[in-house]
């Protein structure tokens, strides 16, 4: 009980500063609306006001600070907007309409989900690899890091039209740039996972003369699920903005990174701001997920938890 | 197969002759050199040492003088870097591919994702035993460590000597005819420990395993083997090796003994001879 209170006072002090933090953002588009009504403010020129500092606007036109929470196209949306958006297009929308947000989080999500089965498959392959060859940790993990380092917003294009010239388009390009960004962190995760038995077990295991596969299946890979796990949640968030990142070039005729580009493109900050926010609800609902199967598997493993 | 192999010689071999003694472990001028240079660390100095089939062995010495090193030499899990060192007449990487032994860590070493019976099959899955062969086994083993009733339990449910028993039957389950064990008994307490001690004494009447067991207590050394082996460090030597008079038949009591006493005190003594060098 006690816990849950601290939370949401944490929550309270996020959304309070949230809206105070409105005020100065939208004042100056809310000063010329109210110009243009005819009521008074100071200062009375646009000219002067565009120069003024948005914090002296507000001491100066204390009046109007209600209505920077209610703009139609604001700088930054209040919270209540946000929200109200995303009710709308999610519960009173039709799932099928170009404007519903599940709509888009479907296509989203199953490029999220097929990039991250492809990133975990591979970054599994790999990490086994890395920890069974020397050639494969010294060739393979230098590069694994390297391809981390190119922005994927760099990248993305490219691998779009290298795949579209050869005939593939649609999900999988976008799947492939997802995966791109989650088999990292499986990588790093599952090696360190792999590697975490200590001297005296792997030394049990070679008195009792057990070969390298015994040792995999019997050993390694179980000690390696906790680490397995931590990455995964880290491999399913990245997964999510590489799909993101992947509707971007396409156009963006689907998925939440079309919600994000046509609202940039028309200023719909409104709708920008609540496909951020269902993007983050989708990823968190993911992890947590995870969270739960990890739960599920390492209880049976009998691990205490 | 090894196993038919081994019962035929042990069976031809008391036939010809039923004393003659038939070494399992020969060390001869064994050395071992940690690192090099400045920091080279002298494990183990020309280590001469037999150890015939059936023999009770103990390692006694102050810490450092290289008891954990020299099991670990036997197990193929260290290399020796002069000297030969041959167990069954094998090096010690073949005789562990023949799946000569039994390693019992001072640590149990559970899986912790394995429950009790599961962590004992451990070794026989790996070895290829049967389903059936596994769980008759794990159930024989497990009524020899008296923990019959926690086959199903996970290793944190288990105290650490309980821990400790379960990874001592782990080590009985195969057909391994040495069992190294290294301060098996060193976290538990005096009771359990006696009582652990007459059944491995039991144990190792009944199955003629060869067996090399570290202590640090003088008591245990003397009360389990039939030869002592006193080492002292820097370098790892061996300073005295006692062949023990007692008979095999050993009751708790025979610790009052005139001749277990007087065994201490010559263990006793080359301990203290080995400190003060
Ligand atoms: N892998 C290693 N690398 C370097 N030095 C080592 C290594 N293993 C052991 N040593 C050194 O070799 C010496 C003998 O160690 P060992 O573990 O055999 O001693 P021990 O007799 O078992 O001692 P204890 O009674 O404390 O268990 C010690 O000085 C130790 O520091
Ligand atoms: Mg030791």
């Amino acid at each position: 009980m006690k816990t849950v209170m601290s939370v949401l006072a944490v929550l309270a002090v996020i959304v309070a500063f949230w809206y105070a933090a409105c005020v100065p953002m939208n004042i100056k588009g809310v000063l010329d609306a109210a110009e243009r009504a005819g009521e008074h403010v100071t200062p009375a020129a646009a000219r002067d006001r565009r120069d003024a500092g948005a914090l002296g606007l507000v001491a100066g036109n204390t009046f109007v600070i209600a209505r920077s929470w209610s703009v139609d196209r604001p700088r930054l949306p209040a919270p209540h907007q946000v929200a109200m958006e995303l009710w709308e297009t999610t519960v009173e929308k039709k799932i099928t309409s170009k404007r519903s947000l599940i709509y888009h989080g479907k296509i989203t999500l199953s490029s999220t989900l097929l990039g991250f089965a492809i990133g975990t498959g591979l970054g599994v392959l790999l990490a086994v690899g890395i920890v069974h060859s020397k050639v494969m940790d010294m060739s393979v993990m230098p590069w694994a890091i390297v391809s981390q380092t190119i922005p994927i917003i760099a990248l993305a294009p490219m691998i779009i039209v290298v795949l579209y010239s050869v005939g593939v388009q649609g999900l999988l390009p976008k799947a492939i740039i997802a995966a791109y960004l989650s088999f990292f962190p499986v990588v790093v995760g599952m090696v360190k996972g792999l590697r975490s038995p200590d001297h005296m077990q792997l030394d049990l295991l070679k008195t009792y003369g057990a070969n390298t596969a015994q040792g995999f299946w019997k050993l390694r890979l179980p000690s390696s699920m906790p680490y397995l796990f931590a990455s995964l949640k880290i491999g399913i968030a990245a997964s999510l903005v590489g799909a993101i990142v992947g509707e971007l070039p396409t156009g963006a005729v689907a998925g939440f990174g079309a919600r994000l580009l046509a609202g940039s493109y028309y200023g719909q900050t409104v709708q920008i701001w609540s496909a951020l926010f269902a993007a983050a609800i989708l990823a968190a609902s993911l992890v947590a997920i995870l969270g739960l199967v990890e739960r599920l598997i390492l209880a049976r493993m009998g691990v205490k938890s | 197969m090894r196993d038919v192999l081994s019962q035929t010689e042990i069976d031809g071999f008391a036939e010809v002759s039923p004393t003659a003694a038939e070494p399992v472990v020969k060390a001869q001028d064994l050395n071992l050199i940690f690192g090099s240079g400045e920091n080279a660390v002298h494990a183990l100095k020309d280590v001469n040492l037999t150890i015939n089939k059936g023999d009770f062995v103990s390692f006694i010495g102050p810490s450092g003088c290289g008891k954990t090193t020299f099991l670990r030499c036997i197990a193929a899990l260290e290399q020796p870097t002069g000297g030969s060192l041959t167990v069954n007449g094998m090096t010690p990487d073949e005789a562990r591919q023949a799946r000569a032994y039994g390693y019992v860590f001072q640590h149990a070493g559970l899986y912790p994702w394995r429950t009790i019976a599961k962590n004992i099959k451990l070794p026989l899955e790996i070895m290829g035993y049967s389903r059936a062969e596994q769980d008759k086994r794990v159930a024989e083993v497990l009524k020899l460590v008296e923990l019959e009733q926690f086959g199903k339990k996970f290793p944190w449910q288990l105290s650490g000597g309980m821990q400790q028993r379960a990874s001592i039957a782990r080590a009985l389950a195969f057909d391994a005819d040495i069992l190294l064990m290294d301060e098996p008994f060193g976290a538990l307490d005096e009771i359990v420990r006696d009582h652990l001690n007459e059944q491995l004494l039991q144990l190792w009447a009944r199955t003629n395993k060869t067996i090399g067991f570290v202590t640090h207590s003088i008591p245990e050394a003397v009360y389990l083997s039939t030869k002592i082996v006193v080492m002292s460090p820097r370098p790892g030597r061996i300073t005295d090796i006692i062949e023990s008079p007692l008979p095999k038949e050993r009751p708790l009591d025979i610790r009052d003994s005139a001749a277990f006493i007087e065994i201490a005190h010559r263990v006793r003594e080359g301990l203290r001879a080995g400190h003060t060098s």
